[in-house]
């Protein structure tokens, strides 16, 4: 047997047992063939997907994993860690168990992706030694006829593995376990070479002396990037996501991917979105090869522009949202629609800032404060039971005296959500107190019914 | 405006001669009036001027929370046209407040920068852009340098930048004290609302002092906060309230 699911691996049954022994033991055991083709196709749309979401260069980590430079990318995901938990909560989603870690280098982060303890993990540059250190030697990518000459030799792990002189173990296996090493401590160089997607529009330059000048790289996207619009003028598309790819001499490639809200032609704009990412490439001993990918590009057509004396034209802004985007990452971008609901903090929800406008509104009945605590913060208060505002309250130490009040304001619980909300209610009151500050305080409940919250006090948000 | 008239016309030759030593004599400096005779005519211009960066404070407890600085900054961007870009580092702003003083959020893009560098750089990418209405950041921290790139990057596309100086504890406010390129420098702090015959809160009302303005005067004001529309107007010292009709013509004409 290949491989077995959560549920067999209870029974007890392992990889690598015979079939006949399984089916001996469990005779209703589920059996399917091994589909090794199948396997690896689904691998490269996996990493097709990765390359789409996540950064430009993925690669098959075959037989079952997926190797992603992700330099230079995680910010767009909120840093390293947040964007590990979203690839595995991903994964899980759609039915794979998954382990993610970022290291240094490819070797390193493929041992300690299978034989590491922890199914997310982050290991920063000076500790990928001591976290190999302890990991079997079958990490390391070496073939199964070394693996098992080392196991004769009584070593298991890496650290000791590494400890011992190089030339013996050369002399009796080979130069592979030397070479996996390096690869794996970062003292030699180990090229990934991605996926690529299916036909995409793609312009590319050798040069004859390798280039390292920020002006220079600067000089060659401006020859590459109208080669790449013309390309895309033909086919009528524009581009949604770029990336550009710099072969070094060492066999390392760099790359930057730059982004756009709409679907964008134009020379100016794009050469302008790359080459405000120069200063991330790390050009080594020289480039030797540039690669412009338009790696999702959209249809997009030509627009008329208002020519009429009394429609207005709106200034066109996506070129500033793609630059901001391209800086702070898409998510921090955005706008902030209505919901239909009375509950202040469910009352909004973001949009993408280029979404299409939406025609519901707030209601305008009632003030709403300036600014809304992320979680209301209980404040001790004295209240005339049941419909009273607060006579005074105290909130971070301070006591106001409430001069006057507007209020109450009752909201229910939305009980067709969570059951847990039937019969919640919160009221509502804006206070100023005797120094003229406005705040938005509620009370959890009706202040009749016990079932209708704690019948505490609790400040929501500051009025202007 | 008003003021304009009765100025001194060597002055005016001098003012005329020192703008052109900076640098914008090829074009006519345009401003954003506040709608309010008295606020307009301390304002060199005759309003808030645009191209031009402005730093706004909260007084007291606000100085933390921004909440009426921020709304004062709002209705400030309602009255521009196009897009208004808001910088923030946590995000607070309570949207449907927004639109009660005019700023619709279809017209608000909002980023979330994860440091005061990230706001400043995003702040200048703003500016520079110039097709925005208003460009609103809060900061903390604005020092002369930054400052003065950003007022460089607002005078060259006419953008009109507004940093809401936002604090995390109330000694740092101090800060507020520290010089800044900024062309004018506003305070605003709570006042108690205006009495209501019958119990609850009446119209907010701010004092808006104009701690520093290039080429102009400090001044303050005691103002009735931003309207559905984003205007200010200045509270009535008649004792029957406001005096209904001209506030009515106003806003006819308006």
């Amino acid at each position: 047997m290949l491989s077995v699911d959560l549920s067999a691996r209870k029974l007890g049954l392992r990889p690598g047992i015979p079939v006949a022994k399984a089916q001996a033991l469990y005779p209703d055991l589920v059996l399917m063939d091994a589909d090794p083709e199948g396997d690896r196709l689904g691998l490269e749309k996996l990493a097709l997907w990765f390359q789409h979401r996540i950064a430009p260069i993925v690669a098959v980590d075959a037989p079952d994993g997926l190797v992603l430079d992700t330099t230079g990318a995680d910010h767009l995901h909120g840093g390293e860690l947040p964007m590990l938990k979203d690839i595995v909560h991903r994964m899980a989603g759609a039915g794979f168990r998954a382990k993610a870690v970022v290291a240094d280098t490819w070797g390193a982060a493929h041992a300690l992706a299978r034989y590491g303890r922890l199914a997310i993990a982050v290991v920063p540059s000076d500790k990928t030694p001591s976290a190999l250190a302890d990991l079997p030697v079958e990490a390391l990518r070496l073939p199964p006829t070394i693996i098992e000459g080392l196991a004769t030799l009584g070593v298991s792990r890496i650290g000791p593995l590494a400890a011992m002189p190089r030339a013996p173990l050369a002399l009796r296996f080979g130069p592979d376990i030397a070479r996996r090493l390096d690869q794996a401590f970062g003292r030699m160089g180990e090229a990934i070479v991605p996926v690529r997607p299916v036909n995409p529009v793609e312009v590319s330059r050798n040069f004859a002396e390798p280039i390292g000048a920020a002006e220079t790289i600067a000089k060659y996207i401006g020859k590459l990037v109208p080669l790449l619009c013309q390309g895309l003028d033909e086919r009528g598309q524009g581009v949604r996501r770029l990336d550009l790819l710099l072969h070094r001499v060492d066999s390392r490639t760099e790359a930057i991917r730059v982004a756009t809200a709409m679907p964008v032609r134009d020379v100016k704009r794009l050469t302008r979105l790359l080459c405000e990412k120069i200063e991330t490439i790390n050009p080594g001993f020289g480039i030797e090869r540039m690669v412009l990918i338009a790696s999702l590009a959209e249809p997009m057509d030509r627009r008329q522009t208002v020519s009429s004396l009394i429609a207005e034209e709106e200034t066109d802004v996506s070129d500033l949202i793609d630059t901001l985007a391209n800086r702070v990452g898409m998510q921090a971008l955005y706008r902030f629609a209505p919901v239909e609901s009375d509950l202040p903090e469910r009352s909004f929800c973001r949009v993408s800032a280029m979404a299409p406008e939406e025609t519901k509104d707030w209601p305008e009945h009632w003030p709403r404060p300036t600014r809304l605590l992320a979680r209301p913060e209980p404040v001790q208060a004295m209240a005339e039971l049941p419909d009273q505002p607060p006579l005074f309250f105290i909130w971070r130490g301070v006591r106001r005296k409430v001069k006057c009040a507007d209020g109450p304001e009752r909201v229910f619980g939305e009980w067709w959500k969570n059951d847990a909300e039937l019969t919640i209610a919160r009221d509502y009151f804006r206070v100023e107190d005797t120094s003229g500050e406005r705040f938005w305080l509620y009370r959890a409940g009706d202040g009749e019914h016990g079932e209708t919250g704690s019948q505490g006090w609790f400040l929501h948000g500051i009025f202007g | 405006m008003t003021a304009e008239t009765h100025k001194k016309p060597g002055l005016e030759t001098l003012r005329a001669a020192i703008s052109r030593l900076e640098g914008h004599n090829d074009r006519r400096r345009t401003v954003l009036p506040f709608g309010v005779r008295e606020i307009d005519a301390r304002l060199p211009g005759g309003g808030l001027a645009l191209g031009a960066l402005h730093e706004v404070a909260g007084g007291g407890n606000d100085a933390l929370h921004s909440a009426a600085a921020g709304q004062f900054c709002a209705g400030i961007a309602a009255r521009t046209r196009g897009k208004v870009l808001w910088i923030v580092t946590r995000q607070d702003v309570f949207a449907p407040s927004l639109k009660q003083v005019g700023l619709s959020a279809r017209r608000t893009i909002f980023v979330e920068a994860s440091s005061d560098v990230d706001v400043l750089a995003c702040f200048e990418e703003g500016l520079r852009h110039g097709g925005l209405g208003a460009v609103v950041a809060e900061v903390a921290r604005l020092s002369m340098t930054a400052s003065r790139r950003l007022q460089l990057a607002a005078e060259t596309s006419g953008s009109l930048g507004i940093a809401i100086r936002r604090w995390r504890r109330q000694t740092d406010a101090a800060d507020f004290g520290q010089p800044t390129a900024s062309v004018t420098r506003w305070r605003v702090s709570v006042l108690p609302s205006v009495p209501l015959p019958v119990p609850g809160v009446g119209r907010p009302r701010w004092l808006l002092e104009l701690i520093r303005a290039r080429a102009g005067e400090c001044a303050d004001f005691e103002v009735e906060a931003c309207d559905g529309k984003g205007r200010l107007s200045l509270p009535a010292t008649l004792a029957d309230g406001s005096d209904q009709e001209a506030a009515w013509t106003r806003r006819a004409r308006a």
